[in-house]
């Protein structure tokens, strides 16, 4: 691989090594299904309700239910505070979290009705779509629905000539030494390690990108993990 | 080889391998696997493999009790809300009595509470009879929610829960098992008390030996662990 400027990562960290996780279940006692995920300084909260009667009636679907996903920003999440509601970019998360999320989940025992996914971010840090769905995965897997697998997400980018796993917020927007960074978030399902998403934002050549899959899938690995064992470890501790 | 093991399980895990193993609720195959499609606990019986859910919402299964509110009149029956997906319909022939179709609000009026049996589960929504001992409408007492998860801990092994309580306080309570509680009693001194204990269950529900805890509540409460007293009733499965 080329050698680039940036050699030594800001954090210590080895350049496929994720920020350490934790996650938990069970975290809104009135919800159906939550569980929270941190990877680093970004923090995720993802809560389900559902499955209920859809209304407007003229959106429900007669063979299938629906599922639909609120990603937000908190205002206090980043330096600057965010206007809360609707923008641009979180309607995209929310649309892309969903098509994601949809292709493990069978809602087909649930005609005309809705599977709400309300995803939260109280704390960013870079990589908070990957983190939501991270949190929104496990969240529906504790709501007892039905789903095929479950799924793990992670950002891989491309800073100067690095690849590298699990961007900061450092590595992401405020290193400008190099030339503007490539982000690519993947979300990988575990059984059949498909890809259920993936997005690309800046520039990367086709031998680099085959890198950057394999690195992603490495690291889903090990998200699978910290997901299943906050699963496991919950002892019963059923909510409602 | 009979297998019968209890593990939790996460939706996409392998569960057991082997063609000769069946795949049932929760679970799906896939070549020589036994998948899990839902979180919960893996019970391989012999050969049949299965999920059952510890969290979440309430999925309605034939023949549960079920306590819900009626949210709508129709033409031929009633619509009882009972917190799941989808409302139950109880229709008119599923009901006790003759019911006058013009005058239906008489028997049952928007908002009031009725006992149910599930009839039936269909994907498009669950068909409700009120025509057994122990069902019909609720008439005093109060209705808490304690979540559907709670239920087993509060029903107890083959109701003993269930009986202690009876026993403790002389009021009737009925486990829908769709998370709602009716107790019902002489006094409401009783009904509280009552429900006091059942708030303590379900709030203990994953202690071990929580028959042990609830009798010393039971005391605690100024009250006798008297399990003599069992009368017959409807609550339990």
């Amino acid at each position: 691989m080329v050698k680039g400027i940036y050699t030594k990562r800001n954090d210590g960290r080895k350049m496929d090594e994720v920020r350490p996780m934790t996650a938990k279940v069970g975290i809104v006692p009135s919800a159906d299904g939550s569980a929270s995920f941190q990877t680093g300084k970004t923090k995720a909260i993802a809560v389900v309700r559902g499955p209920r009667t859809l209304h407007p009636q003229h959106l429900q679907n007669a063979q299938s239910g629906i599922l639909r996903v609120n990603y937000g920003m908190m205002p206090f999440s980043v330096e600057d505070r965010i206007r809360p509601g609707p923008n641009r970019r979180s309607e995209e998360i929310s649309k892309v979290t969903e098509w994601a999320l949809n292709s493990v989940l069978d809602l087909s025992g649930f005609p005309n009705t809705v599977v709400d996914v309300f995803i939260q971010i109280p704390q960013a840090d870079a990589g908070t779509r990957v983190a939501g769905i991270n949190a929104a995965a496990m969240a529906l897997a504790h709501a007892g629905l039905p789903m095929k697998q479950m799924v793990s997400a992670i950002g891989v980018g491309k800073i100067d000539k690095t690849l590298v796993v699990d961007l900061d917020k450092y590595e992401d927007s405020e290193f400008h030494d190099a030339e503007g960074s490539t982000d690519i978030p993947i979300v990988l399902t575990s059984r059949t390690k498909e890809i259920a998403l993936l997005q690309l934002d800046g520039k990367i050549s086709v031998p680099e990108f085959k890198m950057v899959i394999e690195m992603g899938k490495k690291a889903c690995d090990d998200i699978l993990k910290v997901q299943m064992d906050a699963l496991k470890n919950v002892t019963g501790e059923s909510n409602e | 080889m009979v297998k019968e093991k209890r593990q939790i399980v996460v939706p996409g895990e392998t569960i057991v391998s082997g063609k000769e193993f069946l795949p049932g609720d929760g679970a799906y195959r896939d070549g020589d696997d036994i998948v899990a499609s839902r979180y919960g606990i893996a019970n391989i019986f012999e050969k049949h493999v299965r999920v059952v859910p510890v969290s979440g919402a309430y999925y309605p299964r034939r023949g549960n009790t079920i306590i819900g509110t009626i949210v709508d009149i129709t033409f031929n029956g009633w619509l009882i809300d009972f917190g799941g997906a989808q409302n139950a319909f109880l229709p008119v022939a599923e009901v006790p009595r003759y019911v006058n179709k013009n005058e239906m609000a008489e028997f049952l009026d928007f908002g009031e509470s009725v006992i149910v049996k599930v009839w039936d589960v269909k994907s498009r929504g669950v068909d409700a009879s009120m025509k057994m001992r122990g069902f019909g409408k609720i008439d005093g007492g109060m209705i808490i929610a304690i979540g559907p998860n709670k239920v087993p801990r509060v029903i107890g092994r083959e109701g003993s829960m269930v009986k202690l309580i009876k026993g403790a306080t002389g009021c009737d309570v009925t486990v829908g098992q769709n998370g709602k509680v009716w107790i019902h009693g002489k006094d409401t001194d009783s009904e509280v008390a009552t429900r006091k204990i059942v708030e303590f269950i379900a709030d203990n529900a994953t202690i071990v030996g929580l028959t042990e805890k609830v009798e010393k509540f039971i005391k605690e409460l100024g009250l006798k662990v008297d399990v003599e007293i069992v009368k017959e009733d409807t609550d339990k499965e």
